[in-house]
């Protein structure tokens, strides 16, 4: 009798046990809050060549954070490919970070879910305020009339990397300045197993960065003023259309590079195998490849009239990684002093060496260690030839829409598929009406 | 109130209500209900409740600008669901290509599963020198966790240098050019062959077991009849195994048609248009357009579809059986 007593006590014990915890999910508020000052977590974007190379980076700077505020910074590095979708994922749950970074072009579309803490005066005066931050970055931190929904951490640029010893070999004296001299080099590179280019043919974010600059290029832009998808205006066509057709018409770009994702570019182009290659900040990477910075040479990307500049002579997105504030935070003031932190001159001088990355800041800019000949192309870049990609609410969405519509593209030309105009619209057009219903 | 039953003090009842039940029993019949009530809660909790909030998503316009907060998504009533069936516009065209892709690689990879693994097991029918051996062999692929599995694929399927077109192209010179089984139209065999090879174990385990009790004397009396290998598999072997045939398909059906890890791994969130399974197909509508409404709208239909075609399955073959067994 006893024994049975026991078992059923047991069972309802575990029963209400069972709903209780059901009910109660962690302690998620939804303005911030103070209640827990001590620690904070902090998802980081991978910017070095690897997770563990982030970590051993970030980790002494979070210790020297804890040193100064007695506030424990957990890390998490998390992989581009899971980013957006882990942000996601705590959006929904409220259950996130305190502290993350973003892909700056993102600013708008998590903007718009009211996840990420609003840069209001107040708040950005806790940080040294706005006039702090170069103005470029600052045009990628969210929808224009709104306050940021993150603040810049660090800036790159792409620019054309190319081999030394490769160009000199092949007799060519000088960078390329524009696409036709681009091809006519990448021809004279493009034999014995070797070839001119290299692409990352399967990845929706890099196929994206450069779409928007050659649709550019051609007068393209991929949504209207008034912030609506428009994907296959003849100038977005024929900007995508140049990209793919670097593979598919001019020949010089490995097929094999349409189903490239991992970043394997950059090792082909640190074990020469390819000859030039178009990348953002890409010293870091190079070195960790086993590169040295005397092989290659740092050249602007090239434009069609030969000289960057704005509206048609853009030659790079405002690339870069914003440092952004959880709403459901349960540590506020404390996220802010490490987003004060993580913007101050001496921190951004170590972490932007680290990465090969501009300082955002102005102050932290101006370091001498910003002045080498590579830094000073993705500066100039940033300053005179850059242009921020939409920020508007969809951004998002059309990364994976054009993105992946570019590696079936990719995917033609490797297959030895014709691609043409029309083959470029159909594509495009199939992606526009992914985009959610206005 | 099985736990005030419980905690009821036992009473002798009074004569002459007889129908009445007596303490004693409600506490016997109760105890066992009431040990059941954990795993109840737990199935709810597990189970049903991210199904019903699911069903409940797929009803609401769960858009990027509502999904910080759910209850502000406004109802859209079966909007979501117009929209995954509308097979002339683009959403619905596309959900319609990935359900058929679907069908035709869950058909394949079934059938082959089944065949080579029954073949398998009846080849291992027989005791041999190195049988142990061979069947742990053979479950390696079952038993290895699927990412490093699949993983490895992905790298011997490579353009460049992969295994795949080293052997059939630089040694075999079965192609004219190393082929692309990552991107393109090829990536539908590409995907059946890590399927069937990931999937054929099962089959052979369970088929495996199921021979186990066919009585020996049946094929010796078959032998002695004058039958042959192909016979006996024909008329003893097959129709004994039909029962657990019969859970076996629905089974491995069950598991293909739903398939995320496998074309996830191999061809990441975008899939090649060839091999666009429906599982990832929803997962990655749902992420391009942040609209998980319409997401959970296309699983809500997805469940539906595999409920209908286990249902009829089973009352086609145990009418079959027991129509056999009559005769």
């Amino acid at each position: 009798m006893r024994s049975v007593r026991a078992a059923a006590v047991g069972a309802v014990t575990l029963s209400l046990a069972l709903a209780a915890s059901a009910c109660g999910g962690g302690s998620a508020t939804n303005g911030g809050s103070d209640d827990s000052p001590k620690t904070l977590t902090y998802w980081a974007s991978n910017q070095g060549a690897s997770v563990e190379v982030d970590k051993k980076v970030l980790r002494p700077e979070l210790d020297k954070f804890e040193k100064r505020t007695g506030i424990r910074v957990e890390l998490e590095v998390v992989p581009w490919s899971d980013l957006l979708n882990r942000i996601l994922t705590a959006t929904t749950s409220g259950q996130g970070p305190d502290v993350l970074n973003i892909g700056n072009t993102w600013s708008a579309s998590l903007q718009a879910t009211g996840a990420l803490l609003p840069w209001d005066a107040k708040n950005l005066a806790a940080i040294g305020g706005k006039d702090r931050f170069v103005d470029s970055a600052l045009g990628s931190t969210g929808a224009r009339g709104q306050d940021p929904a993150a603040v810049p951490l660090y800036s790159m640029a792409y620019a054309l990397y190319y081999n030394k010893k490769m160009f000199a070999d092949a007799g060519i004296a000088k960078p390329p300045a524009t696409w036709a001299e681009l091809v006519a080099d990448g021809r004279k590179l493009s034999k014995d197993g070797k070839w001119g280019l290299g692409a990352e043919g399967a990845n929706p974010s890099e196929n994206i960065h450069h779409a928007f600059v050659f649709a550019k290029q051609h007068g393209g832009d991929f949504f209207t003023a008034d912030g609506k998808a428009d994907f296959t205006n003849d100038g977005a066509v024929a900007g995508v259309k140049q990209y793919v057709d670097l593979m598919a018409k001019d020949r010089i770009i490995a097929p094999g590079n349409a189903e490239y994702a991992q970043n394997q570019s950059v090792s082909d182009f640190a074990k020469g195998r390819t000859a030039m290659l178009l990348w953002q900040s890409a010293s870091a990477n190079l070195k960790s490849q086993g590169m040295s910075e005397d092989a290659y040479g740092i050249a602007p990307v090239p434009v069609r009239s030969g000289t960057p500049g704005t509206g048609e002579n853009v030659n790079s997105m405002v690339a870069g990684i914003n440092l952004a504030v959880f709403k459901n935070t349960d540590n506020l003031s404390g996220a802010k002093q490490f987003v004060k932190f993580m913007t101050s001159d001496a921190e951004q001088k170590i972490l932007n060496t680290a990465y090969s990355s501009i300082p955002p800041v102005k102050s932290a800019q101006a370091d001498a260690a910003f002045n080498t000949p590579a830094n000073a192309v993705l500066k100039d870049t940033l300053a005179s030839s850059a242009a921020a990609l939409p920020q508007v609410a969809d951004e998002s969405q059309f990364e994976t829409a054009v993105g992946t519509a570019i590696k079936g593209l990719f995917a033609d030309a490797a297959a030895g598929r014709p691609v043409t105009t029309e083959s470029v619209r159909t594509a495009l057009e199939k992606a526009r009406q992914q985009m959610p219903a206005k | 109130m099985t736990t005030t039953a419980v905690r009821e003090p036992v009473r002798p009842a009074p004569p002459g209500a007889p129908r009445r039940p007596r303490p004693g029993r409600v506490r016997r019949i109760g105890l066992p209900y009431l040990l059941l009530l954990p795993a109840l809660l737990l199935e709810l909790l597990v189970h049903l409740v991210p199904m019903v909030i699911g069903i409940v998503m797929s009803f609401k316009e769960l858009t990027q600008f509502y999904i910080r907060d759910w209850g502000t998504a406004p109802w859209t009533g079966l909007g979501n669901y117009q929209v995954s069936v509308d097979f002339s516009a683009p959403v619905g065209e596309a959900l319609l290509h990935s359900f058929l892709v679907t069908v035709a690689f869950t058909l394949l990879s079934v059938g082959l599963c089944w065949l080579v693994g029954t073949a398998a097991a009846i080849c291992m029918q027989d005791t041999f020198r190195g049988r142990g051996l061979l069947r742990a062999l053979f479950l390696v692929p079952y038993a290895l966790p699927v990412y490093a599995a699949v993983i490895t694929w992905v790298f011997m399927f490579q353009h460049d240098n992969g295994l795949v077109n080293h052997v059939l192209h630089d040694q075999l010179h079965l192609t004219d050019k190393p082929s692309f089984w990552l991107i393109g139209d090829n990536s539908f065999w590409a995907l059946l062959t890590v399927s069937v090879w990931k999937g054929w174990p099962f089959a052979f385990l369970i088929v495996m077991a199921g021979l186990q009790n066919i009585p020996r004397d049946l094929y010796e009396a078959a032998a002695l009849d004058g039958a042959g290998v192909w016979q006996q598999i024909r008329r003893i072997t097959l129709p004994s195994l039909r029962p657990v045939n019969q859970v076996l398909v629905l089974v491995l059906f069950l598991w293909t048609f739903n398939d995320f890890n496998t074309p996830y791994v191999l061809f990441g969130r975008a899939a090649p248009e060839a091999a666009d399974l429906i599982s990832v197909h929803i997962y990655q509508a749902s992420f391009v357009t942040w609209n998980f409404g319409t997401g959970s709208a296309m699983s809500v239909l997805l469940l539906l579809f595999l409920l209908v075609v286990t249902g009829v399955y089973l009352v086609l073959t145990s009418r079959g059986r027991r129509a056999a067994s009559d005769a």
